[in-house]
């Protein structure tokens, strides 16, 4: 089981709502990657409240719990006041924080991004920080109080899948109480199970899926890609060798050694 | 008097947070309301006055990753 901040969850697949070619086809791939667990943004409302409302009902119907991200806030003003109002709106404390430095890279501003989770912990709010493979980031974001760091494997919408696995690899290892979740820039099941095998406990995407050419599809090879990465990492591994190392056993070979 | 709403300065007759909702024909239930970086909690629309110059964002629930 997953747990997040005292909550558990059979899936291990976190999901993003955006950039699916319709409402439908979001709900479809949703429920086909059998995430209980999707994050939502906040936008300024142009249509009297209608247009929130609408995309609400549909998050609603799924059933799923709601992590509400401070997407495209470029200060630690901004993205406090965005989970704040994050939390008003949706009833939750649970925040995936983001403080952007970049348009362009979408590279978490991380001196930004431990101050705003020093403060948002200390408000009462259950931060889910998204940051890079940085070790050292990682504990200070572990030292404000975050029982969830959240890197990157590559940025986002990239697919490059874990383009520092050493990082992770460490991460993983240094950090072994703390949960993690590899977030964004994976773009194939593979990558996801890579992260999995790495001993991470979920992963959180969104564009591999919803910009693949079957979303639906998709979804499921992804749920299939955590599972078995998971899997795999619990049935521990063999470790790798630079060279052969024969695997059917070499006594009893006939014509071995012929003695003449 | 003058708000900055949602980036866009306009004139607004309305004085407290619900009106200015009311004035600016809101519907639906899904918003949250902040003046000046502050969340005006959904009890306090009623009491919270506006004065010229206030900065107020309304934000709703949309698509994200």
């Amino acid at each position: 089981m997953l747990t997040l901040y005292g909550k558990t969850f059979s899936s291990r697949l976190l999901i993003g709502t955006a950039l699916y070619p319709s409402p439908a086809i979001m709900q479809e791939a949703i429920r086909a990657s059998g995430a209980q667990i999707a994050t939502v943004a906040l936008r300024r409302e142009t249509a009297g409240g209608k247009s929130g409302n609408n995309f609400w009902s549909l998050i609603r119907e799924l059933e799923v719990a709601v992590l509400p991200n401070t997407a495209g806030c470029r200060s630690v003003r901004e993205a406090v006041t965005t989970a704040q109002m994050a939390r008003e709106l949706f009833g939750t404390s649970w925040i995936k924080l983001e403080v952007i430095a970049d348009d362009e890279t979408l590279q978490p501003d991380v001196v930004g991004l431990v101050e705003a989770a020093n403060i948002l912990v200390k408000d009462g709010f259950e931060v889910f920080p998204y940051t890079t493979e940085d070790l050292g980031v990682a504990q200070r974001l572990v030292d404000a109080g975050c029982r969830v760091v959240m890197p990157w494997a590559a940025p986002i919408g990239s697919a490059r899948g874990l383009i520092n696995r050493d990082a992770l690899k460490l991460m993983r290892a240094r950090l072994p109480d703390i949960t993690l979740v590899v977030d964004a820039g994976l773009g194939a099941p593979s990558h996801a199970a890579d992260a999995m095998e790495l001993g991470y406990d979920a992963v959180l995407l969104n564009t591999a899926v919803a910009k693949a050419a079957d979303p639906v599809n998709m979804a499921s090879a992804f749920k299939l890609g955590v599972e078995s990465g998971r899997i795999a990492y619990e049935a521990g591994l063999m470790g790798a060798r630079d060279f052969a190392s024969p695997s059917t056993p070499v006594i009893g070979t006939p014509f071995w050694h012929a003695v003449s | 008097m003058q708000l900055i709403v949602n980036g866009e300065r306009r004139d607004i007759a309305a004085a407290h947070v619900d009106a200015l909702l009311r004035e600016l024909e809101f519907e639906g239930t899904h918003f949250v309301v902040a003046v000046n970086y502050e969340v005006v909690q959904r009890a306090r629309w009623g009491e919270t006055a506006l004065k010229d110059g206030d900065e107020v964002e309304i934000l709703t629930p949309r698509q994200g990753g």
